[in-house]
């Protein structure tokens, strides 16, 4: 298919709707309305089904009733609409239901504002909703990578059987850069969990209820088992100027590109900087960064946040002798890269 | 001699009821599940339980079922439907998971006229919790939450959210019925299979609203619960039909 122009919230609609989304529920929230809009548009087209819900709690309870059934199922917000998902997001991880949750992330708390931030790092990697599970996380750096992640969410849940976060911020979703969207899929994977009717065989149920506390705790242990082997099959991470670099940023999703422009500057001025990039936000991509390490000794996180996945750094970094700095800007602002770049030279003097 | 009492296909033999003496979810279970065999609609039934008294509805019942959170029934019953026309979905839930943590989900999800069929256990009281005050609950119920009974100046009023939905165009065929005794029963059955026809006619909306005895949280026995429905719940929740407007949406639909 040809490049075409598109922003990054149509990008992640019809990259679902070439991933074999039928479902989208979903209500207003800039900014990110052009995604369901979009949806609106065309998923009726391909005989899915559009629907605008009453709320972002209802929307969420609709993704899990076409997830039972096992339809490819997506549903998107900003910030505060994704605080009202948690429930369901709580019982999709309960259930094991595969479905995907945009999240164009805003200034915060409260409703904050509509400016681009990075401030539900912690929300979407420490679980969320009530209860002892995970999600996992994709943070795409560009409008391609929105759609190669957005079809490769959907693969992730059905393999899975997990919700799975696509998380931009307001930059990411706004943004236009050229696109090469991948071919429809025809083949989706069976469901044999799936609720259809029992036909002629056995009844079947789905339930979060686990009333007996043996069962509940196998249940935990058994989720935990597969956020490992997502851990070990799935993460992902970008190295930039990494191969000669003293000094390390780690970045993601707009943050990482502002980073990119930030240390191109700075290796005209000649500083030995390069970039970790996660790109899976949980699983945090912990073993590359420890391999760094013994390397690297200066670490600078940048977030636009007063500093939460730089809680991971440091987690991972726990048992290296490094140095872990952190550089935030909240609320909203965009940092540029001169400003950055500034930053990196003031951490790289000090090194 | 031929066996006219028979079990239900649709309803599992192994299993001892955990409802408690006298509880009106075990009629209505039995009512749906014979309704699913009499229509032929239990191969492709999917039901939504709702968390309260009937979330273990699947330990029961032999067809397909999900589990809701406290609310969202017909949020998932309309996510289920819209993916998958061809299912046979019916939302099941009491009065506090309907009419007060689930109102949004209810009143949206009869206003959209979704193809679903909803059964609306009225208790008058929040039944697993163990006997709380509900929206439904009488002026002067004596409930743990409404200890001196059920004030209104403080308490709100008794909610008649199935009148407030029967209103809705999109809101096909809703009835109040009772299973405080055999008549209310037959009534119940005939009700709730006018709701599934509804649905299998691709009518709309349909909800029958069962006033339905809770001897434990009234702190009755059975029969003076059956009494209670008989003498105080219907001053308040008048049984009868409420809206059927089954012939024009026929006419419509052609």
């Amino acid at each position: 298919m040809d490049k075409v122009f598109i922003s990054g919230n149509h990008c992640i609609a019809e990259a679902a709707i070439r991933a074999g989304c039928r479902c989208y529920f979903g209500y207003p929230i800039t900014p990110q309305n052009e995604l369901g809009e979009y949806m609106a548009a065309n998923m009726r087209k391909v005989g899915g089904v559009f629907l605008q819900s009453e709320s972002e709690t209802a929307a969420i309870n609709m993704v899990i009733g076409a997830a039972s059934v096992g339809t490819r199922v997506l549903t998107s917000s900003s910030s505060p609409g994704v605080s009202l998902k948690q429930e369901g997001l709580s019982f999709l991880a309960g259930f094991e239901f595969p479905a995907v949750i945009v999240n164009m992330m805003r200034g915060g708390p409260g409703l904050g504002n509509i400016a681009p931030a990075q401030g539900d790092y912690f929300q979407s990697t420490r679980g969320g909703g009530h209860g002892d599970y995970r999600t996992p996380v994709l943070a795409p750096a560009s409008v391609q990578e929105l759609a190669d992640l957005t079809v490769k969410a959907f693969d992730l849940a059905d393999k899975y059987r997990t919700p799975i976060l696509l998380m931009g911020d307001g930059m990411m979703g706004q943004m236009k850069e050229p696109v090469v969207f991948p071919e429809p899929i025809t083949n989706l994977p069976e469901k044999p969990w799936a609720l259809k009717g029992r036909g002629d065989g056995p009844s079947r149920h789905h339930a979060s209820l686990i009333l007996d506390g043996l069962e509940m705790e196998r249940h935990n242990w058994k989720l935990v088992r597969k956020y490992k082997e997502i851990a070990e099959q799935e993460t992902l991470f970008e190295l930039y100027m990494m191969d000669d670099a003293e000094f390390a940023v780690v970045a993601y999703g707009t943050t990482a590109r502002i980073a990119k422009g930030a240390i191109k500057r700075a290796r005209k001025d000649g500083l030995k900087v390069g970039l970790v990039r996660p790109i899976t936000l949980f699983p945090f991509p912990d073993k590359i960064l420890q391999k760094v390490a013994q390397k690297i000794k200066n670490f600078l996180v940048f977030e636009m946040s007063t500093g939460q996945m730089v809680e991971d750094v440091r987690l991972a970094l726990e048992d290296e002798r490094v140095v872990i700095d952190f550089h935030g800007r909240p609320g909203g602002i965009i940092p540029t890269p001169i400003e950055f770049s500034r930053v990196i030279h003031r951490y790289y003097r000090r090194m | 001699m031929e066996l006219i009492n028979k079990w239900p296909e649709y309803y599992k033999k192994d299993v001892v009821s955990h409802y408690c003496p006298g509880c009106g979810h075990g009629i209505v279970h039995r009512i749906v599940a014979e309704l699913l065999e009499e229509m032929d609609l239990g191969k492709k039934a999917y039901l939504v339980c709702p968390a309260g008294c009937a979330v273990l509805a699947y330990n029961y019942f032999d067809f397909d079922v999900i589990e809701s959170a406290h609310g969202r029934g017909t949020a998932i019953a309309t996510g289920a439907k819209r993916a998958n026309p061809n299912l046979f979905v019916i939302s099941y839930q009491g009065d506090g998971d309907l009419s007060a943590i689930g109102t949004a989900e209810t009143i949206h999800s009869a206003n959209r006229g979704e193809n679903i069929s909803v059964v609306f256990i009225n208790n008058a009281v929040y039944g697993m919790t163990g006997g709380q005050m509900a929206p439904t609950s009488l002026i002067g119920q004596s409930t743990t939450t409404s200890p001196a009974g059920r004030n209104p100046e403080v308490d709100g009023y008794p909610l008649h959210i199935t009148d407030i939905v029967a209103q809705f165009p999109g809101v096909v065929y809703a009835e109040r019925v009772s299973v405080s005794s055999p008549a209310g029963i037959k009534k119940t059955k005939k009700a709730i299979r006018n709701s599934f026809e509804t649905q299998q006619e691709g009518l709309g909306y349909s909800i029958v609203e069962v006033l339905s005895p809770c001897p434990t949280n009234w702190k009755m026995d059975p029969v003076r619960s059956c009494k209670w429905i008989d003498e105080e719940m219907v001053k308040e929740y008048k049984p009868g039909l409420l809206t059927d407007k089954r012939e024009e949406k026929r006419k419509e639909k052609g």
